[in-house]
This record gives structure tokens, C-alpha cells and sequence, in this order.
């Protein structure tokens, strides 16, 4: 069987079937109200582009969580890549967000100084530029969920050029969310789980997490059906309705029971659990990712000597990102929201990547 | 940065591929895929294929919509 050309999510956009799903989400009605929450950046944009929110019955609330790798990447990491270029002469490549992110020093304010940062779409960009001048240290700022970590592990293990280290800035979710659901928390009601993350590591991961946290939880794809379709596996179990699957999964044509085999080898094989900070939460149990083993030395810090400061602080006063992260506070209950903090001058670290919940309230705010 | 879209895959050699949408191509590393053959479609992210696309899990998932849109339409407003 094969995907009719041009684009294989197409019919997932279809109007009708949007229209059929938001009739059917109005019948779950459990009789209380309800809040769910996602824990993706692209989800945030898929809502807001879509127009889901007002798509929904009123008492049902989709709310964002930690789910933007570069929000949570804490300001002591950025300030050690940004310290790397500015104090170091070391080449640092970055995901284009990441440049902006505001810390003691930012990597934008590292290239004012005279470092050099670079822009990079991934890992491969950041080895090709590394080995195009190999008499210089280059460093690749790797920020990410399981999504990126595991192609900085498939680039790890395939060799890279002797001159480009890693500053790990990974995280995983699973650990951030236990984190979320723990008893006497801002625990929402249901869980739509980042189709990319599960598309790498299966749903073995979250059936365990569901056993010791059992909130109803369903992957969910990017085109508005596919979240519609989460959403509605979610409010079934709420209603008590059983199901045969733990979690549940409305992107079957991506995330299979075991991820991606390869992928999971990769990490395992190249990355650690450590504990880790995030930005606005603090410190969360193995939920980051270290070079393990004989591939420990390629770590950045290892090889340029340099370590998080602690006196670097995360949130600069009025800014509520620790909170938006949580899901307990909307963008718009920020004193700052579009007036001293939009993305041209962010002020949060929500502002900055085009994942951040507050930068995709403010764009699809504007264009509605 | 966290995107991932889908590419149809056009060449694949030792783990180097190129991948396309709309016209567009884009090489595209295959080393997580071990399995994608030309013609496939792959979740790309960061410049590696993440996944390979299943089309019958795509179309028992079109299905089901298929049936809430007829549900939808017939349900009285
Ligand atoms: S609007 Fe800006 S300052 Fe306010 S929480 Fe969001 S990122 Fe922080």
C-alpha cells in the first residue's frame, strides 16, 4: 500500500472530519469540567494555526506544558555555550532559537561580544561546518527531547570530526511529566503525548508511567484531526468507558508500540540518565541525558573545562514562564505578555523559540 | 527546532539519503531507518528520518475519521 503523492497528512486536515470530531467531543461531556494538557511546542502552533480552542466545548480547557526543549533548557546552560564563544574561542552551532534565549549572556549577546555562533539545522550541519575548518574547536549546542538526542547520538556514533564537541542540553519527558502528575500538583485531567517524542520511543515508556500515575494519556499527531482524536480517547476513559490499550495512540502512522528500535539503541548506547535542572522547575530525577563511557570525553564542558554557574538565574523579574511551563499560568496572565515581552524583544525564554507557548499565543492570537 | 515533516524518500546510500516534499528536496540521513527503501515516507527531523510511515495505520486511522464524519454530519444540530 502506498501514500498518495503530494502529502500524506492531507486527509488528516479534511474539514469534515475536524467538524465530525468537535460534534462528537461536545457528546463526551463528563459532567465537570476538564483539563488537558499537551506537552509539545508544535502541538501549541497546530492548535492555535487550526483554530481548535474555540472548536471545543466550553468545559473542556487544552492547556500547554513543559513541552519546548528549548524553554526548559536552563539559563546556566545557555550562559556556558554562550561563555564557550564569547570567552573561549570556541565556534558554537545552535538551533536558531537557542541563540535567543536570554541568560546572563546570551548567545546573540556572545556574538555581539565577538564569538562566533552559528546557526544550525542539526547535528550534521554543525559537523560539516566543524570539518570545513578543523584547525578551529567548534561545539554543538545539542537542546532537545528524545526527538533531536537521538540524531546526536547517530552522529556521535558514527564519528565526528575531532574538533566539535557536544554541550549535552538534552532532556527526556517521561520524568518531567511524572514530575507534572505528582499527588498535590497542578495535575491536569488528561495528557495529549508529543507524537514525535513516541515515535522514537514507543509507548512502553508511558504505559509504565501510567501505572504510577493513572491519568488518562494518548499520542497524538499535528494535523487537527489527530489531535481531535486524542482528545476523544482521553474524555472516553474520563467518562469510564474502557479501553484494550493503557495509552492510547491517535498517530498509528507514526508511533508504533516500540518506537523506533534503532533510535532507542542509539541513545542507549551514546547517552546516560543524569539528573537535571529545568529552566523554571527545577531539578527533575534522571530526566537529562550525559555521554556516556568512552564517548564522555566528547562532552564540551569535559574538554573546554567549563561548568554551569549557579548564580545564573533563570527568570528575569515579572516574567512567568516557570509557571506557563506548569500549565498553572496562560501567557496572558503575564503582566508583560505583548507589551514588554513579544518575539521580536522576548523577555522569557516562552517568547523566544517559535515552540514557546507564549510566543505561539502571541502569533496565533495576532492572526486571529 | 522540534518539528518533524514527513519526506518521501528519493535515494538512499550508506545511510545518506535525499528526501522531498512539495518539489523540494532535501538530504536527509537514514541511519535510524534502516529499513526505508526509495518511495517510502519518513518523519524528518533535525536532518534524520526519525521514522518510516505506515500507510495502513494511516488508513485504519482515515477510517475511523470517515465514520465520526458521518456521525457528525447525520447527529441533529
Ligand atoms: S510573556 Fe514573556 S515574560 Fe511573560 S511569561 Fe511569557 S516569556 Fe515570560
Amino acid at each position: 500500500m502506498r501514500f498518495p503523492s503530494p502529502d500524506p497528512s492531507l486527509p488528516f486536515r479534511a474539514p469534515e472530519a475536524v467538524r465530525g470530531l468537535a460534534a462528537e467531543l461536545a457528546r463526551l461531556d463528563p459532567g465537570r469540567p476538564v483539563r488537558v494538557m499537551h506537552v509539545c511546542g508544535t502541538h501549541e502552533h497546530a492548535i492555535g494555526a487550526a483554530g481548535l480552542r474555540d472548536l471545543l466545548p466550553p468545559w473542556l480547557r487544552v492547556t500547554a506544558g513543559p513541552g519546548c526543549p528549548v524553554c526548559v533548557c536552563p539559563a546556566a546552560e545557555i550562559d556556558c555555550a554562550a561563555r564557550l564563544a564569547a570567552d573561549r574561542g570556541v565556534v558554537v552551532a545552535a538551533f536558531g532559537d537557542v541563540l535567543r534565549v536570554p541568560s546572563r549572556l546570551s548567545l546573540e549577546e556572545a556574538r555581539a561580544r565577538g564569538g562566533d555562533c552559528r546557526v544550525v539545522g542539526g547535528i550534521e550541519e554543525a559537523a560539516a561546518l566543524a570539518a570545513a575548518e578543523p584547525g578551529r574547536p567548534f561545539a554543538f549546542h545539542a537542546v532537545g527531547f528524545e526527538t533531536t538526542a537521538c540524531t546526536t547520538a547517530a552522529a556521535v556514533r558514527r564519528g565526528l570530526p575531532a574538533n566539535l564537541s557536544i554541550l549535552s542540553s538534552h532532556r527526556l519527558v517521561p520524568p518531567a511529566l511524572e514530575a507534572l502528575l505528582a499527588p498535590g500538583g497542578p495535575a491536569p485531567d488528561g495528557l495529549v503525548l508529543p507524537g514525535h517524542v513516541l515515535a522514537v520511543t514507543g509507548l512502553g515508556e508511558y504505559e509504565a508511567l501510567h501505572r504510577r500515575r493513572p491519568v488518562p494519556m494518548a499520542a497524538a499527531g499535528f494535523e487537527p484531526a489527530e489531535i481531535l482524536l486524542a482528545l476523544a480517547w482521553i474524555l472516553r476513559r474520563l467518562r469510564g468507558e474502557p479501553s484494550r490499550e493503557r495509552v492510547g495512540n491517535a498517530y498509528r502512522r507514526v508511533v508504533r508500540r516500540r518506537g523506533n528500535p534503532e533510535a532507542r539503541r542509539a541513545l542507549a548506547e551514546v547517552f546516560e540518565p543524569v539528573d537535571a535542572d529545568w529552566r523554571g522547575l527545577g531539578r527533575i530525577p534522571l530526566s537529562g541525558l550525559a555521554l556516556r563511557g568512552r564517548f564522555a570525553a566528547l562532552e564540551a564542558r569535559t574538554r573546554h573545562g567549563i561548568a554551569e554557574d549557579p548564580a545564573v538565574g533563570d527568570l528575569v523579574p515579572g516574567c512567568r514562564c516557570g509557571e506557563v511551563l506548569l500549565g498553572a499560568a496562560e501567557p496572558e496572565e503575564c503582566a508583560l505578555f505583548g507589551a514588554a515581552c513579544t518575539p521580536e524583544s522576548p523577555r522569557g525564554a516562552c517568547m523566544v523559540a517559535f515552540e514557546g507557548t507564549c510566543h505561539a499565543r502571541f502569533r496565533t492570537g495576532a492572526a486571529r | 527546532m522540534c518539528l518533524g515533516i514527513p519526506m518521501r524518500v528519493l535515494e538512499s546510500r550508506d545511510g545518506a539519503g535525499e528526501g522531498e516534499l512539495a518539489g523540494v528536496r532535501r538530504p536527509v540521513r537514514l541511519d535510524l531507518v534502516p529499513a526505508a527503501r526509495p518511495g517510502d515516507w519518513v518523519l524528518v527531523h533535525a536532518g534524520y528520518a526519525l521514522q518510516v510511515l505506515d500507510p495502513a495505520a494511516a488508513e485504519e486511522t482515515l477510517a475511523a475519521l470517515r465514520e465520526v464524519g458521518e456521525i457528525g454530519r447525520e447527529e441533529p444540530r
